[in-house]
């Protein structure tokens, strides 16, 4: 009996999103296998594994998944660091902690493109920047960003958005923390680091794995950022495997090679899904 | 010597909340920027070195307003992020419960599966959303982009609840078995409110990202279903000058939702009471 | 909590119970958020008070996810919109497929009043498949009080050894002035769009006879390796990162000497009201190295009309009337004769209150009569257009050539291995294409 209402309670998001995932899905393996361009209604049929071939020889592969793995890392380390340490900063009660805490969550309600633009626009601009007028007062070199240092640009932007969302959970998690445990801590002598160490790191493990999964996850497909500022170069130095798949999809219009580079895209995701859930995610589930 | 550790505990005290003000400071500026400049001129806005001190201009938002229907836009931003957010929040409860209370022995591999349904770029899947939301009739309206954004955001939802709720003693439900309650009063009447900051995060969490989803919102509407995203876009790169016109257009898509993430997160981590229970 | 699950509930409920369905005399025009077109969507009231029963709906999109937005609907005959905001290289691509509506008008249209090169580029097998709205060549716009200073002239066609000279006598890094400023930023529309025009004029081309992608010719050596030097010397900094929008407050803030861009680019920094520079700005027809052929580029935002939607005759009703003469005096009338959209019709440039008040008026029309889109390199090249290709792998290759030259500008690769790379992308695709 209480198996059967299990099954009914968990029945619609799984048969949802096995939709979900399946229709578009089985539609991608469909396409990666024709002949389908969006601007060459005429030409149709079986293709083979020639959509695979056209985009698995792409020069610029190696470097985009390189740099995929480096945008998803970086972002990931620099915003579980700094959530951490804002979140155990803001555990000190002072008047007007509620407003600072606003200010530092506010990032994470902005639109991406929004801020993407500001940054380019506002800060990062050689001319006109914020970053460049700082840079004169000092008598340093003015940087340009997005031409210089355009992957660091784009994890920047990221991390500036998704650090208060690390912070945002971590807050959340650390409210339950058992206050009378680290009492007894401090009464035993255990300084700053012991008590990180062995109460707050393991009572937070579950909150970062999360983090780490949610921000992997929405880093893999990282699109609007780049497409409003970098547009995946100069060269390839910002290209990520969705930026290749986004050239396929919008700019030459071939959906057969676009599909056979979502389901690569998937592998690639997976396979470092797997990873990340035998160092980091472990604390899920327990 | 007592003189000497409450110093040291009031120079750690002022230092920590120094370094909370320094880094509140270095978060918002971007957005304080962003507001500063949408009350600029055009050329105010990319003067060098910039200025801090002008005479504010409403001169963009009247533009905007002009130009674009704000109202608009803003509802079906309001009607999708909602709509999704109700529609992911009602199917993930019940699961979320159930695989956290009654873990099965596929209960891990389905909550990571569930996740790996976000593993496929967007851009890849443009054509068969595309196609799928012009075969039923659906493109540029709101029910496909809730449907989508739901969709979307589900796996997301089900992980955090799956968190929250695994944090409930499992002792409370025990007992309140033994009273006798059903399945359905045991959610309602135990999990949900111990659970309501749980749901309330993730529910925030959901509302935010359908808010600031810029691929379909924009990819699959035309003149009815565009929300916010949209406005933004029709400023993002035009010719000649544009930065304190993009900078008003992205103070007004972005306003709603940090006013109501402000007040939502004062709620989230006052009212948080869960895991806090012996 | 039941009380906000209930509100989310019933949210859902409005939303779909709400949706709209599309009404007869409804049209949905998609378009891009330049100028011309903010100020046609200001006087449609105008339209829709001729023409009672319909209602005019906007979508504006900057120009990139514009492109990606109509190419996807057109494609998949997804009927979204009534009107489409394309160019001049869509225009012929779409029109040979039967995918947008053959535009005839009555006699009062006077399509012949169409400047030829710009109504030649929006047609394919003689028939026009999208009306001309704004049309732009590129040309030179300079300071004139900084040459002078120099001791220096502006004949109308210089040479690229000229701007060079007039460069490097311009530039005053003290002030923060640079000799000059050149698109950078990578795009098909964006760097490559200049950069195509100065590898015309070096003699170069995008594809041979025999569609062999022509990169690796000297031809775009010279052009690209003049170009990297000529920016590195004399550009303002980050000129990887610049296009129109970006050198557009440069010049209007004096700091570029020269600028090489879209005609239309002239009316905003001619401007007193925006540019600091309006009263020193002077013009001259782009630069030249072996070739005059393909020196300046061509460009017209036009409307068209889809194939297959429901409302064809309300919308060719739309694109007649805003392309028309009628409108170009009603913009003159109502916001005065230096916003009427140009480079469309010869009939504009006769129009006494608008040479009044646009002093660019005839360099812009000299620059954009003397641009063949069928003829644009020194040799005869199997493609249409003057700035780009018009064959659907354009887009694509054309995105990976610009982010290698803007590589090659940056500094990061060599002119010769960005132009290597590039030529090996583009005989990749065009094998994929099976050409």
């Amino acid at each position: 009996m209480k198996i059967n209402i299990h099954k009914i309670l968990q029945a619609p998001s799984i048969i949802l999103l096995l939709l979900w995932m399946i229709v578009p899905l089985g539609m991608t393996l469909y396409f990666s296998f024709q002949r389908y361009h969006l601007l060459y209604p005429e030409r149709s049929g079986f293709a083979g594994l020639s959509n695979y071939d056209f985009f698995l020889t792409d020069p610029a592969l190696g470097v985009s998944v390189l740099n995929t793995l480096t945008l998803v890392g970086g972002v990931i380390v620099i915003s579980v660091i700094l959530g951490l340490g804002i979140s155990l900063l803001l555990q000190e009660a002072f008047r007007g902690r509620g407003i600072i805490r606003i200010l530092l969550i506010s990032p994470f309600f902005i639109m991406p493109t929004v801020n993407a633009l500001m940054w380019k626009n506002m800060f990062m601009n050689p001319a006109y920047g914020l970053f460049a007028y700082i840079s004169e007062i000092f008598g340093l070199p003015v940087v340009n960003w997005l031409a210089e240092l355009p992957l660091l640009s784009i994890i920047i932007m990221l991390s500036w958005q998704w650090t208060p969302f690390a912070l945002l959970i971590f807050m959340t998690s650390l409210q339950s923390m058992d206050q009378e445990q680290i009492e007894a801590a401090e009464i035993e002598g255990a300084g700053f680091w012991a008590k990180f160490r062995y109460l707050t790191l393991p009572h937070l493990g579950r909150a970062i794995g999360v983090v780490v999964m949610i921000q992997a996850i929405f880093h893999l497909g990282v699109f609007a950022e780049i497409y409003v500022t970098t547009g995946g170069g100069p060269g390839h130095d910002s290209t990520n495997t969705t930026w290749l798949i986004f050239k396929q999809a919008l700019l030459a219009f071939d959906v057969g090679v676009a599909s056979a580079g979502g389901v690569f895209a998937i592998i690639v995701a997976n396979i470092i899904a797997f990873f990340l859930i035998k160092t980091v995610a472990k604390g899920m589930g327990k | 010597m007592i003189i000497g550790y409450r110093n040291m505990k009031r120079i750690k005290h002022q230092t920590t909340v120094l370094a909370c003000c320094i880094l509140a400071v270095i978060f918002f500026f971007p957005i304080f920027w962003m507001v500063l400049t949408s009350f600029k001129t055009e050329l105010q806005a990319i003067q060098f070195p910039p200025v801090l001190f002008f005479e504010p201009t409403l001169e963009n938002f009247s533009i905007i307003n002009e130009n674009s229907d704000y109202t608009k836009h803003a509802l079906n931003s309001i009607i999708t992020s909602l709509g999704a957010t109700a529609l992911a929040i009602i199917i993930a409860v019940p699961s979320a419960y159930s695989m956290a209370f009654f873990p099965g022995r596929y209960t891990k591999d389905i909550l990571l599966w569930m996740l790996s349904t976000k593993m496929l770029p967007a851009v890849a899947v443009l054509m068969p959303i595309y196609l799928l939301a012009q075969w039923s009739n659906l493109l540029d309206t709101r029910i496909v982009l809730i449907f989508i954004l739901a969709m979307m955001n589900l796996p997301i939802i089900m992980w955090l609840l799956f968190a929250y709720f695994k944090e409930i003693p499992k002792e409370i439900l025990e007992a309140s078995r033994m009273d006798g309650a059903s399945t359905m009063e045991e959610i309602r009447y135990v999990v949900l409110p111990l659970a309501w900051g749980g749901i309330a995060s993730a529910a925030l969490l959901s509302i935010v990202l359908c808010w600031n989803e810029a691929f379909w919102t924009i990819l699959l509407t035309a003149a009815d279903a565009g929300t916010l995203t949209a406005l933004v876009a029709s400023y993002s790169m035009p010719e000649g000058l544009f930065w304190a016109k993009l900078s008003a257009a992205s103070t007004l898509a972005c306003a709603p939702i940090v006013v109501f993430g402000w007040f939502a997160q004062k709620q989230l981590v006052q009212g948080l009471t869960f895991g806090a229970v012996k | 909590m039941r009380k906000s699950i209930k509100i989310l509930a019933s949210s859902a409920i409005i939303a779909v119970a709400s949706s709209t369905a599309v009404q007869a005399g409804e049209l949905t025009i998609a378009t891009v958020n330049n100028g011309h077109m903010i100020k046609m969507q200001g006087l449609t009231h105008h339209f829709e008070a001729a023409n009672p029963g319909v209602t005019v709906n906007w979508v504006t999109l900057d120009e990139g996810t514009l492109r990606s937005r109509v190419t996807t609907d057109i494609a998949t005959k997804g009927g979204q919109f009534d009107v489409m905001t394309i160019g001049m290289y869509e225009a012929p691509m779409w029109g040979a497929k039967g995918w947008l509506n053959k535009l005839e008008f009555d006699a009062s249209y006077d399509t012949e009043d169409l400047l030829p090169a710009i109504r030649d580029g929006l047609s394919s097998g003689g028939n026009l498949y999208a009306a001309p709205f704004y049309g732009e060549s590129s040309m030179i716009m300079y300071r004139k009080d900084l040459l002078d200073a120099a001791g220096m002239s502006m004949p109308d066609n210089p040479t690229w050894g000229h701007i060079q000279d007039a460069a490097a006598a311009m530039t005053d890094r003290a002030n923060g002035v640079s000799g000059i400023c050149l698109r950078g930023k990578p795009g098909w529309g964006d760097n490559m769009a200049f950069l195509t025009t100065m590898a015309n004029s070096f003699g170069g081309k995008w594809f041979d006879e025999d569609w062999k992608p022509a990169l690796d010719s000297p031809a775009w050596n010279h052009a690209v390796s003049f170009y990297v030097d000529l920016l590195t010397k004399y550009g303002p900094p980050g000129s990887e990162g610049n296009s129109f929008g970006e050198i557009l407050p440069l010049t209007q803030t004096g700091k570029c000497g020269m600028w090489i861009d879209a005609t239309i680019a002239a009316s905003f920094i001619s401007d007193p009201a925006e540019s600091e520079v309006a009263d020193v700005i002077a013009y001259a027809q782009s630069p030249v190295a072996v070739t005059s052929r393909g020196a300046n580029w061509l460009w017209a935002w036009s409307l068209a009309v889809p194939a297959g939607t429901e409302q064809a005759e309300d919308a060719k009703a739309f694109v007649q009337w805003a392309t028309s003469k009628d409108y170009i005096a009603l913009v003159g009338k109502e916001l005065g004769w230096g916003s009427v959209p140009t480079g469309t019709r010869a009939s504009t440039y006769e129009i006494a209150e608008f040479k009044a008040a646009a002093n660019f008026a005839e360099a812009e029309l000299k620059a954009i009569n003397s641009a063949d889109p069928s003829f644009s390199s020194q040799d005869r090249t199997p493609y249409q257009g003057v700035q780009f290709a018009a064959i659907p792998e354009f887009q694509e290759i054309g995105a990976e050539v610009g982010q290698q030259m803007s590589a090659a500008l940056a500094g990061t690769i060599t002119v010769e291995q960005a132009l290597y790379n590039s030529q090996a992308y583009a005989v990749r695709a065009m094998k994929r294409a099976g050409y």
